[in-house]
């Protein structure tokens, strides 16, 4: 094991769903400090429950999930703040916050039982508004942003938390392609400059492809990991969907429509 | 970091506000006390006419600290409600915690006399009553929590707790149709609100329950602040969501149910003050609010008791009515040039 130093999460044979509903089993895979991960598969697979699974948010059915090598039902609530971050899908439940308001909650975790911000905080803070192109917009309400620029705002209070891993469940839904490819290109700086461990679920296959450092394919049988242009070559994108109505061409790492 | 100095600018004028109606309430009441005759037996003179020591002292005073302790509680529940409820039209009222409060005081003033016997209500005192409104409250409150745990959406919410205070009145009417006119009066008169007539033990009493749930909101503001995410947010900065719940929970029932018990149900100051005090300081940060909406409250209701105090007339209308004609303007207001009502 040369990356031991490095290993960030390791998911062995996990099966997740609700209760006694298994959504989707064996799982396994594993991933290293500055690595951009994508999880892809069509809709209802699974992907959001294993994001929240991953996220402490529900419990797991079985196998493994191992954070820094620590299982993640181990590890409290206010410990698990410093180590795991998350964007959820859910818009927060007060727009009325300013961008600066909102990203400095990220700081919670390392505040004192008031939530006073140090110098360090408000360091992190302004660098997380630097990071996403936020600066100018710090005192603008978050019901006066564009969905581009929220997506950008809980992105950046993710990273104002500072920790090793973050969760996004579908960060690019409802931007545009430029914004889209935007908000990609920013967790992966992130992921690349600053060593953390970025994972998250998205539809944009073709863009994960170009962007990601591996991805993961939720298939319901093997859920295939790896490489992008590994997986592309050992045609795993080729069944992901019915092959009557789209056909993947590996040589482009596109989808075509069968007319 | 914009605005630290204009806040403390927003409190130096608030704090004087509040002692310019402080004064005002204090100067206004059925006998007329010049202002200057005022001012000197509050700083210990004796004045001209011997019973307006008598009313200053035992009358005017305890009734405007009350005003303070009602006002400021309220305010602080209404504002803890709509950050736990994610909700701009919670508050005490709202979610039928009030009814809740009403309840219990009905069954106590009204119940016992149907099962016989338990005549000496005076003997058990205001701390029974406060006790029963209290219980009222907290049953109400955690059945609108554990119905909240189950509906995520929020209109629904409201209109459950609606509902709750239509079951809770059609009990009280019930009640009221089986009890005898003595206690039906009692408890219309309870019903009507007053900050009047409490007296210092009582006053002391409801101070120390208004502090604790003071002290309970203070250790919340870092929990309340992150709710404002929403609840999975809160608990991925790592909030321990039961038992913040639980502590805000406590908190509202204890400020909602005890000054409702001691005041009667007083309508919309809860609601809208929280709402009134955002547009004098712009920012959600629990830290700055929780005093602000105290101030706020505080304020409004002594404008209010001050109104309700009707000048140079032995009679004082309901302060319930006044809050009510004040308050649900106000949301109507805000509704209409808002569109949208936010928290």
């Amino acid at each position: 094991m040369a990356h031991t130093g490095k290993n960030i999460l390791s998911i062995t044979d996990l099966s997740i769903g609700y209760g006694t509903k298994t959504v989707t089993k064996g799982i396994n895979f594993n991933l290293e400090a500055g690595m951009l991960c994508g999880i892809v598969g069509v809709n209802g697979i699974g992907k959001s429950t294993l994001l929240r699974t991953l996220g402490g948010f529900q419990p797991k059915l079985s196998g493994d999930i191992l954070l820094h090598g620590k299982p993640l039902e181990k590890i409290n609530t206010a410990t698990l703040s410093k180590e795991l971050s998350v964007v959820l899908t859910e818009q927060p439940a007060s727009k009325n916050l300013t961008v600066q308001e909102l990203i400095a909650l990220g700081r919670q975790p390392y505040t004192n039982w008031l939530g006073t911000l140090t110098k360090e905080d408000k360091q992190q803070i302004q660098a997380s508004l630097d990071a996403f192109l936020l600066d100018e917009l710090r005192n603008n309400k978050c019901h006066e942003l564009s969905d581009g620029q929220l997506q950008r705002v809980l992105v950046a209070r993710a990273m104002a938390q500072d920790t090793s891993l973050i969760l996004l469940d579908e960060p690019t839904t409802h931007l545009d392609l430029y914004h889209k490819v935007q908000i990609l290109k920013m967790l992966q700086e992130l992921a690349h400059n600053k060593q953390k461990t970025i994972l998250f679920t998205t539809h944009e296959i073709e863009l994960a492809i170009q962007l990601c450092d591996r991805i993961l394919i939720l298939d319901g049988k093997e859920h295939p990991f790896g490489d992008p242009c590994q997986l592309i070559e050992q045609k795993h994108f080729d069944q992901l969907f019915p092959s009557e109505m789209v056909q993947f061409d590996g040589k482009t790492g596109s989808f075509k429509v069968n007319k | 970091m914009h605005g630290s100095r204009t806040y403390r600018f927003s409190f130096a004028l608030m704090v004087l506000a509040l002692l310019c109606s402080w004064l005002l309430s204090i100067s206004s009441g059925s006998v007329t006390i010049p202002f200057a005759d005022m001012l000197s037996t509050l700083f210990g003179e004796s004045p001209k006419i011997a019973s307006w020591e008598y009313i200053i002292w035992d009358y005017r005073v305890p009734k405007a600290f009350t005003s303070i302790l009602v006002g400021a509680g309220l305010a602080l529940s209404g504002l803890l409600m709509q950050t736990l409820f994610r909700n701009p039209l919670a508050g005490p009222f709202v979610l039928g915690i009030s009814s809740g409060a009403s309840l219990g005081a009905a069954i106590l003033l009204m119940g016992t006399s149907i099962s016989a016997g338990y005549t000496s209500l005076s003997f058990l005192g205001d701390i029974t009553l406060s006790i029963a409104a209290s219980i009222g409250s907290f049953l109400v409150l955690l059945t609108v929590m554990i119905v909240a745990q189950r509906v995520k959406d929020t209109m629904a919410l409201l209109i459950i707790g609606l509902m709750f205070g239509s079951i809770t009145s059609a009990i009280v009417s019930v009640l009221a149709y089986f009890s005898s006119a003595e206690d039906l009066q009692r408890f219309n008169f309870w019903s009507f609100g007053s900050v009047g007539n409490l007296s210092v033990n009582q006053l002391l009493l409801l101070g120390s329950i208004v502090t604790i749930g003071v002290i309970l909101s203070i250790a919340s503001i870092k929990s309340l602040n992150a709710f404002l995410l929403g609840e999975n947010y809160a608990q991925s900065l790592g909030v321990s969501l039961k038992k913040s719940r639980f502590t805000i929970i406590i908190a509202t029932g204890l400020l909602a149910g005890g000054i409702t018990a001691f005041a009667g149900p007083i309508a919309f100051v809860g609601l809208a003050v929280p709402h009134l005090t955002r547009q004098i300081f712009d920012t959600m940060e629990h830290k700055v609010l929780i005093p602000a909406v105290m101030l706020y409250g505080a304020i409004l209701m002594l404008l209010c008791d001050t109104l309700a105090q009707l000048p140079n007339s032995a009679s004082v209308l309901p302060i319930n009515a006044i809050t009510s004609l004040v308050g649900a303007p106000v949301v109507i207001w805000l509704l209409v040039r808002k569109r949208k009502m936010m928290f």
